[in-house]
Formats: C-alpha cells, structure tokens, sequence
C-alpha cells in the first residue's frame, strides 16, 4: 500500500504488529498498535456522525497520552485537521487559538473544559465539546466515546483518505502582532520530512522513540510519526518528568530508549544535573537535537557522558519543519568553542540566501536563509498578508523566509548567525518578544514595555522592561502571575526591571540599543 | 528550628537569588512559585540543593515536584517531615 496521507501509517503497522506496544505513558500506562488503530477509528465514527467533514479543524486540550495519540488519528481519519495547543497556557489564549480557526469539536480534558467554555461564551463561540475524564491507556476517551454511542451511536463511517496535498494540522506559534498564528501543514508536506528520516535514522520496530516535545511543538511530528510508522514503541515523556533532570535520567536508563529527541535545553540539563555516569545508557544509538543553539561546552560534556550514540543537530521553523541537518563528529574537539553548524540540506528542500533586498548573494557571504520543497508550509491560516510577506515576493517558487541569518562554509554546512527580527528560541520554543510586550500592555498599571533577550552560555534569559502610569515600582511577583495567567509559562520573562520611564530615540520610539546595555 | 524560622530561611534564599529588589511582604507563605514562573526547573533544582544543606535532609528526585515546592508552606512542609523522619 503506497502511503499518501499520515493516518494510513498508523493502519499500516497496525496490520503487522497489531499486538506490539505503539505507545507507552511515563506513568505507566500503554496502548498497543491494535487498540490504537481501533480507537482512532472509533473516534473518526464518532467525530463523523458530529458531522465533521473533510476540510474542517479538530481541537485537542490534553495532556501527551495513547488518548492524545490516537485523537490525532481519529481527526486525521474523519478527514480533518488537527489543532494541539499546551493544555497549561492559559484557557484565554487557547480558546483564542480554537476561535481562530473555528475548529468543529474540540476534544478536551474535563478538568480544562469550564475554564475553555467560559471564555468561549465571551467569544459567542459554541463548538462541540468531546470531555474526557483525564487520560492514560485510551481508557478515558473509549469511555468518553462509549458514554456518547449511548446518547446517540455512530455508524461506522469510512476512513477519509483526502489529498496529500490537504491540511493533515495546524500548530501555532508565538505572532509578534500579540496573538499566536497558526501555520498550516499538509499531509505531503509532514511526509516528506517523516520519508526522509526513515532513510537517515533507519528505525526499525525494535526501537523505543522518546516522545519529549509536546504535540503542539513541532517536534512532536518525527517522535509519532516515525516511530509508529516503523512498528516502533513510542515513549511519553510526561512533562514535569521532562523538566527535571534529576528524575529524567534513571528514567530514560530504565526505559531502555534507543532514539532521544528533544529540544537541547533538556539535554544540557540532563548533562549538568543528570548523574548519567551512575546509569546504563547503551541502548541509546541516537541523539537528536533542533529547536535553539545547543551550546558547546555542554554538548562537549553529554558527549562524554554518552560516548557511543550518534548525534544529529536538526534545523528548521515550524513552517518549513526540519530541512537542514548536521551529523556530530564523533570527538568534537577541544579547541571548538563555537556551536556545531546546522549542516546541509535536506533532500525535498532547496536552499536560497539572500540580502536585505531580496537578492541572491555570492557563496560564503551572510544572509537570511530562504527555504522551498515539499516540507514548506501552506501559509498562516486566515493571515493571507502574514503569509505573502513570508516568502521572497516577486518569484515563481515559494522560497520562504525563515528570518535566520546564515552564512555557507567552505565544506557546503550552513552556520546560523543570528535573527533578523525579534524572535528568540527558547527551550526550543519559539517567542516573539512582541506578543509578551502585548501581554504586559494588557497590565492596567503598566505605561510602557519592551522584553529584551540576553543570551549567554546557559541560556536565554529574557528580561522585562516597564513603567507605570503613576510611576509607582510594581512588583515582580505581581507581574510574573500576571504574565503566567495570560502567556505560556516558557513565555514568562526571567526579570523585570521597573523604570520611571523607559529610555527614546529621538523619534520618541522606545530604544533598544539604549536597553540592551542595561542588563 | 521551628517552622517559622524553616520559613524565614526558604523566603530570604528566593527572594536573595530569585526576586531581587521585591518588597519581602509580597512573598508571602502561600505565592506560588513554581506555577507562576518564579522558579524555572533550574531554579528548583538550586532550591533542593539549598535544603540539602541548610537543613540536612535528602530529597529524592520523586519528591521535587510541583505538590511539594510550588509555595513556601509546601517547601516547609517537606522539609519538616523529612527532619522528622
């Protein structure tokens, strides 16, 4: 059977290891090939008979579960596309995200469903709910699904096999205008990424993938879909266990995991904090990366602590996912004190570097690296101005613009230099200062604010500016509630700084330049 | 030590490393920390070490959650059954 959307890969393994474990949870749970493929299907019945058709959005508010895993199949079965947000950000902005694109049903935990439904009723906004009593194993959404076939049941309805070329999800992302903007993928555009690491990886069934990111982050596309399309055993990471290296590491010795895929803030973590000389890592073949620079000294040390695996560094915005990579050397040596490059490109892309105005520039000089191929995305949902100024006006191919500072090295590796804008990474996440600026804007005593980042070594602290109308201090404990109740908490700044005013050019615009010495 | 003073301890270490410049009234035994970003997972880690050595007990990497440090009456709490287990 040739695979033309994501859904078939799930049913293809399905049909060879049907009793094999496809997805185990950290706290103990599983679910197998079989009761997957049956309980996605289940849903598509369900999500049908709620009158989803092709082309519509599907929400999902849960925490990373087989119930989660198999909710994205059961969309994607219906013929819809999936919409995941971080079940901790707070409901305000995810019930934003779900109004955005209007999704049909959402299909969300009982404990985050009241906090969703009132800030829909202020929105006008009514989808259908499908309300979980928790997670882990499947159980609680058979049971959710069970409770409905007694209201009403669901015939079973047809696997939708839609055009590759139709939308498979849709992630948000950190908008600088103040609100998240949805990018939106395809079936083929996921495929052609997942095609290539079964070339590269090589995954067999005997595999055991770490599922660190969450579903909404980008990540989280290589961790589900090529260890499932393998026959492979994909392992939850819960996400407090993720955060804590001290948990983390006897925990992944434990699970005999033998791909590791993360963001490199963990790993470095992982390598300061983890004790990982006390525990059997030799399962372990490959370390993969992408997300933010992984800074060397603490590369240098993981590499030590795990001599054998292969490290790949992976590279690429949600919008054109990964499309460059860089195979670690096997000893990085002592003298290197910069971070590894981002490598090649990768096979379904091609590469363009440009200058400021848009035109090519010679080999070997710095750029903004532009991206066209199979993996690049269809555009930001309904933002059509957004999605035209996101690729090189004027030309045939849609080269899109990653905003990323490049220069090519003599060996043919790309090296990143820097943004041209005002987006940071962060633990691998994408933020743009602008929209946390927008938050704090929203602070009734708040008169100005402006977030700068400061990275350095160990990572990228952000730091908060502000003043107030009656330029009284405001308090940090105040503002980071503040900022935890309207942003996602890797959003929240590091520091805040209250300032009587904050300093201008002599345009009267808040300067920068002038804040940035003020770390 | 009594549990006030297990509590000034807690409360003076954040506020020295973590909330520089804040008015001490502000952090009050029931703030959370951890919910609301004044401890990142790194900083949490810094405050396991801190009571390890200022009080002399072992946390186990299962007892540095969210249930047992989010707020300075959790953290006290750990640390007084830990002393007096």
């Amino acid at each position: 059977m040739g695979i033309r959307v994501l859904h078939q890969l799930l049913d293809q393994s399905a049909a060879r290891f049907s009793n094999r474990p496809a997805v185990e949870e950290s706290q103990g749970g599983s679910s197998s090939y079989g009761d997957l493929a049956r309980l996605s299907d289940r849903l598509r019945d369900r999500l049908r008979q709620m009158e989803v058709q092709p082309g519509d959005r599907v929400g999902i508010c849960m925490r990373k579960s087989a119930d989660g895993i198999a909710s994205l199949f059961g969309i994607m079965k219906a013929g819809a596309a999936y919409v995941p947000v971080d079940p901790t950000a707070p409901a305000s902005r995810n019930a934003f995200i779900f109004h955005n694109c209007a999704v049909k049903v959402l299909i969300v935990e009982a404990r985050l469903a009241k906090g969703l439904r009132e800030q829909f009723s202020q929105l006008g906004y009514t989808p259908q709910l499908i309300v979980i009593d928790g997670v882990g194993s499947g159980l609680p959404l058979t049971q959710a699904l069970e409770q409905l076939d007694t209201i009403q049941p669901a015939p079973a309805a047809i696997t939708v096999v839609p055009d590759p070329s139709h939308l498979a999800y849709i992630l948000y992302t950190s908008g600088s205008t103040g609100q998240p903007k949805g990018v939106m993928l395809s079936h083929d555009n996921a495929l052609s990424f997942i095609n290539w690491c079964s070339d590269v990886f090589q995954p067999t069934e005997r595999d055991r993938f770490s599922s660190h990111a969450p579903f909404h982050f980008d990540l989280s596309i290589l961790d589900i879909y090529v260890s499932l399309k393998h026959g492979a055993t994909l392992v939850l990471v819960e996400e407090q266990l993720g955060k804590d290296p001290a948990r983390l590491a006897p925990w992944l010795a434990e699970k005999k995991l033998t791909i590791w895929y993360s963001a490199p803030s963990i790993l470095s973590l992982l390598a300061q904090f983890g004790k990982l000389d006390q525990h059997d890592y030799s399962s372990l073949r490959l370390v993969l990366f992408a997300g933010e620079v992984f800074p060397i000294k603490y590369l240098k040390l993981l590499k030590s602590l795990w001599p054998h695996p292969k490290y790949f560094n992976l590279y690429g915005p949600t919008e054109t996912n990964v499309c460059t990579f860089y195979e670690a050397p096997s000893v990085i040596p002592e003298s290197q004190t910069e971070p590894l490059p981002i490598g090649k490109v990768c096979p379904y892309c091609q590469p363009l570097v440009v200058n400021e105005l848009g035109n090519e520039v010679a080999r070997g000089v710095e750029g903004e690296l532009c991206i066209a191929g199979a993996s690049v995305l269809q555009g930001y949902w309904n933002l059509p101005e957004r999605t035209a100024k996101a690729f090189l006006p004027g030309r045939e191919t849609r080269w899109y613009r990653t905003g990323d500072i490049v220069i090519e090295l003599p060996s043919g590796d790309y090296k990143f230099l820097g943004r041209r804008d005002r987006m940071i990474k962060k633990r691998g996440y994408r933020i743009e200062l602008g929209e946390i600026e927008a938050a704090l804007y929203r602070h009734p005593a708040i008169k100005e604010a402006a977030v700068l980042a400061f990275p350095d070594d160990d990572g990228v602290p952000v730091k908060a500016f502000t003043s107030t109308q009656d330029g009284s201090r405001l308090s940090t404990i105040e503002l980071k509630k503040f900022c935890s109740e309207n942003l996602p908490l890797y959003m929240v700044p590091d520091f805040f700084s209250s300032l009587e005013s904050l300093p201008k050019t002599s345009t009267d615009k808040i300067d920068y330049q002038k804040l940035k010495s003020m770390k | 030590m009594n549990e006030q003073e297990i509590k000034t301890s807690i409360k003076n270490f954040i506020l020295n490393e973590y909330l520089p410049g804040e008015d001490p009234a502000a952090l009050t035994d029931t703030t959370a920390l951890m919910t609301t970003g004044i401890l990142d997972s790194i900083a949490v880690l810094k405050v396991v070490t801190f009571l390890e050595n200022e009080f002399g007990i072992t946390i186990e990497p299962h007892e540095a959650v969210v249930d047992n440090l989010n707020t300075i009456s959790d953290i006290a709490r750990l640390v007084i059954t830990k002393k007096t287990a």
